[in-house]
């Protein structure tokens, strides 16, 4: 195959279409003509349909008087007075409740439940399998649905309440628990325990330093125990026992007293924890499974009992692990908190994108707020969590 | 040499016969030694073991009697169910499932018309068994099945009425038109030269005018053998329309997770390689969409769906009550999609898209012909977990007000008919049973895949 010629062989220049570069500003272009044409249609409809629909747009309807109650609310609000803003915080803040005690549950349950699944009891880990197939199997609309109609519904009414242990009473309208009131000096066991806690983390701190320096070891268990739990027992004694309890008592055909906890609460918290604890303890058993053998075997050849094994050598390695995937789980955990809208909790969803959007009828103004909330929590979370994955990630050379 | 070492060693002892071989000792064998082992290691374990079975001993014969030694089979009304008229302890109520079963099914779908609901589901099995059994024959047939003619027939079939009726013989017309097409391309494959070029059109001329282009030609086919049957139906017992209103049950929650399937395939495959792409827009795009519907719940999508979708188009266009939380569900799952599909995307070696470049293959064969064929085999794990996920969030359309299969259970508790102390417990036991088949069934599924896809890893 020689060639004749000697004239070097030019490369014919490629028609500008199957340029690459060319190609590919074209694409884009059209996809941004694509989405632009999308946006700028839809807002222009929008802003045709509210006009015709009478239907005012804007933030203006923050201030509003709201007209309605809402059961459970940890900052003060009522019909009369509130304004729709002010029912925002309210939902904001019953949704980040009860995220934030499921998450802390669901975490201590979930870990139980994925350690149980290795224990070499033949029992317990089939058990914990028999939970985890279960819940995780389940639609969580079905076991809330399960939870509040079927568990707490059925509960009997205030005047047949059943009475369980500190003065507590369960019936149909919640649980009813003993409110504790401070006299004269209780405030010093709020501080005493305040200080317990941050005496705590200065002694850790030390004895990790000394450990670091000498190699000596120090309790730091038993020593968070005297001084979070003991220094405030003995200022409770000392000040003279100044905590007492008003407890729930029946009046008419209602309890009076003591703090009620609404069984709507109460059903979606038991919800999302044995749901999320169903997927955490999956994450956890891998986490577990992934730190290999020989890293056991090697501590147990260093004499390290089955304890310190655990804590010192499997449970960091599998934290690595386990963390990204947690992360997320906590993450679905507040979203699905969403769903209190089927039982009638009031979060979020249900205050806001329920009745504030029923009664002002803006649906883009409010479905836009509360959407920009969860994105929120949601990139707030990640952050802390990719904070602190860092802090526990391999370091590598 | 033994004899040596004997007469060296005068003291050492020998044994001159074997010994009688000794069984495993007890604590080491046997179902004894296994108790032993596993359930009363320890003081621990031993108390552990007796907690459970006490509580699995006192919690699953009341479960057992309540389900099934003391329900109640069969009975027209609330009556079969109420203790003090049957006379006995009284448990699950199954006469009213029984009596509810076409409820839960078909929702309130005219009774004459049930069978075009039947011929989905049957479809959806046959769409279902041919993409999910990996030896199934012709595989690219199963999928235009799967992806065009199954919704396109489920959307006749269910909802039938005059724009049903065109659609089919557009369908029709369309596909004669194709089939034609290719008849004479069979015989004349030089007209189509200029886009097959020369080699390519060599090789075609080699088979004979039967074999020709036989992969369109079967899909052609399939698509003509589909749309007759449809007409055929249309014409003679007519598909009269149904309201979407009256749909409800399983065949709601089966539409949404197929809907969801469906829709949340192609376009998650689209954004993800968007999320993937070096041009910096389609990047963003993608980005912005997969980010934004994972961070809200999909209550928040479905109330946009359901609120502010009638309020951006035109009012005379105004979405279907059941179309707005179909639409809301196909974006959700497609961008739980598209996170999926990165990872196999991530996973392919950088070899496989070198070998294919350098084959002189452009983005759209490589994609098509080495990297998504490879990619999506090994996250059929992963996309069968989301449809489980997505199959169990079905229920929250619930919410916005459609008749799905736990809606329709719902509806039921408060009617007075079947109003018994144990119907909620029997409802809500049908509802779980029927959950947990179906996603059990998926997640099994999901494992065996997983567990073929490792063979080759295994060492």
């Amino acid at each position: 195959m020689s060639t004749t010629s000697t004239e070097p062989v030019r490369p014919g220049r490629a028609s500008l279409l199957y340029d690459p570069r060319i190609r590919g500003y074209i694409y884009q272009l059209a996809l941004l003509a694509i989405v632009g044409f999308l946006i700028y249609s839809a807002a222009s409809n929008a802003i045709e349909n509210l006009r015709a629909q009478k239907i005012a747009s804007g933030f203006g309807f923050w201030h509003n008087a709201s007209g309605f109650d809402v059961n459970q609310k940890l900052i003060p609000y009522d019909a009369s007075t509130g304004t729709y803003g002010r029912a925002f915080y309210v939902g904001l803040l019953n949704t980040l409740l009860v995220a934030a005690i499921g998450i802390v549950l669901s975490t201590f349950l979930g870990f139980f439940v994925g350690v149980a699944r290795l224990s070499s009891n033949w029992v317990v880990a089939k058990i914990a399998m028999v939970y985890v197939e279960i819940i995780r199997n389940l639609p969580l609309l079905l076991q809330l649905f399960f939870w509040y109609n079927a568990v707490l519904k059925p509960l009997p009414n205030p005047r047949q309440s059943i009475q369980l242990p500190a003065g507590a009473l369960l019936n149909n309208r919640g649980l009813y628990i003993p409110d504790p009131h401070l006299g004269p000096g209780g405030s010093l066991i709020i501080w005493a325990f305040l200080i317990g806690i941050a005496a705590t983390l200065v002694f850790r701190h030390w004895a990790r330093k000394q450990q670091a320096a000498t190699g000596k070891q120090y309790p730091i268990g038993l020593v968070a125990l005297g001084l979070v739990v003991l220094l405030p027992l003995a200022v409770y004694f000392a000040t003279g026992r100044p905590v007492s309890f008003v407890y729930p008592e029946l009046a008419g055909f209602n309890l009076r007293g003591g703090i009620q906890i609404f069984p709507e609460f109460v059903a979606l918290l038991l919800g999302l924890t044995t749901y999320t604890a169903g997927f955490i303890a999956e994450v956890v058993r891998a986490g577990i499974l992934a730190v290999s053998k020989g890293q056991t075997e090697a501590a147990n050849a260093l004499g390290l009992r089955a304890g310190p094994t655990l804590k010192l050598v499997v449970i960091p390695q599998a934290m690595r692990v386990i963390i990204p995937p947690l992360t997320s789980n906590y993450l679905n955990l507040t979203k699905n908190s969403s769903l209190a809208v089927a039982i009638g909790y009031p979060d979020l969803v249900q205050v806001f994108t329920g009745t504030v959007l029923n009664q002002t009828g803006q649906a883009v103004e409010v479905v836009a707020i509360t959407m920009a909330v969860y994105l929120t929590i949601s990139l707030v979370t990640s952050l802390f969590m990719n904070i602190y994955n860092r802090r526990m990630a391999l370091v590598e050379r | 040499m033994t004899d040596a070492t004997t007469e060296m060693a005068p003291y050492a002892f020998v044994r001159k016969e074997t010994l009688e071989q000794q069984a495993a000792p007890l604590s080491v064998a046997g179902p004894l030694a296994w108790v032993r082992n596993n359930l009363f290691s320890g003081p621990l374990n031993t108390l552990l073991t007796l907690l459970c079975v006490y509580i699995v001993a006192t919690s699953l014969p009341e479960l057992i009697r309540f389900y099934f030694i003391d329900a109640v089979w069969t009975g027209a009304n609330r009556d079969a169910c109420l203790a003090d008229k049957v006379g006995r302890p009284v448990g699950a109520c199954w006469a009213y499932v029984a009596d509810r079963l076409q409820y839960f099914i078909y929702g309130s779908y005219p009774i004459s018309e049930r069978w075009r609901v039947n011929i989905v589901f049957a479809m959806f099995a046959l769409g279902v068994v041919w993409m999910l059994w990996t030896q199934a024959p012709k595989k690219k047939l199963g999928f235009f099945y799967f992806f065009v003619l199954m919704p396109i027939s489920a959307y006749v079939l269910l909802l039938g009425g005059a724009g049903a009726e065109r659609l089919v013989r557009n369908g029709m017309v369309l596909s004669l038109a194709l089939a034609a097409i290719y008849v004479v391309l069979s015989f004349v494959p030089q007209l189509v030269g200029f886009y097959l070029g020369s080699a390519n059109l060599a090789v075609v001329q080699e088979a004979s005018p039967l074999k020709r282009f036989s992969g369109p030609k079967q899909l052609i086919l399939f698509a003509l053998v589909v749309f007759g049957a449809l007409g055929v139906l249309a014409s003679s017992i007519g598909l009269p329309r149904v309201d979407t209103g009256l749909w409800g049950g399983m065949t709601v929650t089966f539409l949404i997770a197929a809907v969801g399937i469906v829709f949340s395939l192609p376009f998650g495959i689209l954004l993800a390689l968007g999320r993937r792409s070096k041009l910096p827009i389609i990047q963003l795009i993608s980005v912005i969409f997969i980010e934004f519907v994972r961070g809200v719940p999909l209550i928040t999508v479905l109330f946009m769906a359901n609120t502010m979708l009638p309020l951006f188009v035109p009012q005379e266009y105004s979405p279907d009550r059941l179309l707005r939380p179909l639409i809301g569900v196909a974006m959700f799952a497609a961008a739980y999609m598209a996170e999926v599909i990165r990872g196999g995307l991530q996973a392919m070696p950088k070899g496989q898209y070198e070998g294919a470049m350098s084959l002189g293959l452009g983005y759209w064969s490589m994609m098509r012909l080495i990297i998504l064929p490879q990619a999506l085999r090994i996250v059929i794990p992963g996309i069968v977990n989301t449809f489980i996920g997505l199959f169990k969030d079905t229920t929250l359309v619930t919410i916005v007000g459609i008749f799905d299969f736990l809606r329709t259970i719902e509806a039921t508790l408060v009617d007075p008919t079947w109003a018994t102390p144990t119907t909620r417990a029997t409802g809500y036991a049908f509802a779980a049973v029927f959950y947990f088949l179906c996603c059990w069934g998926m997640s099994r599924y999901s494992i065996s895949v997983e567990k073929r896809l490792a063979a080759g890893q295994k060492r």
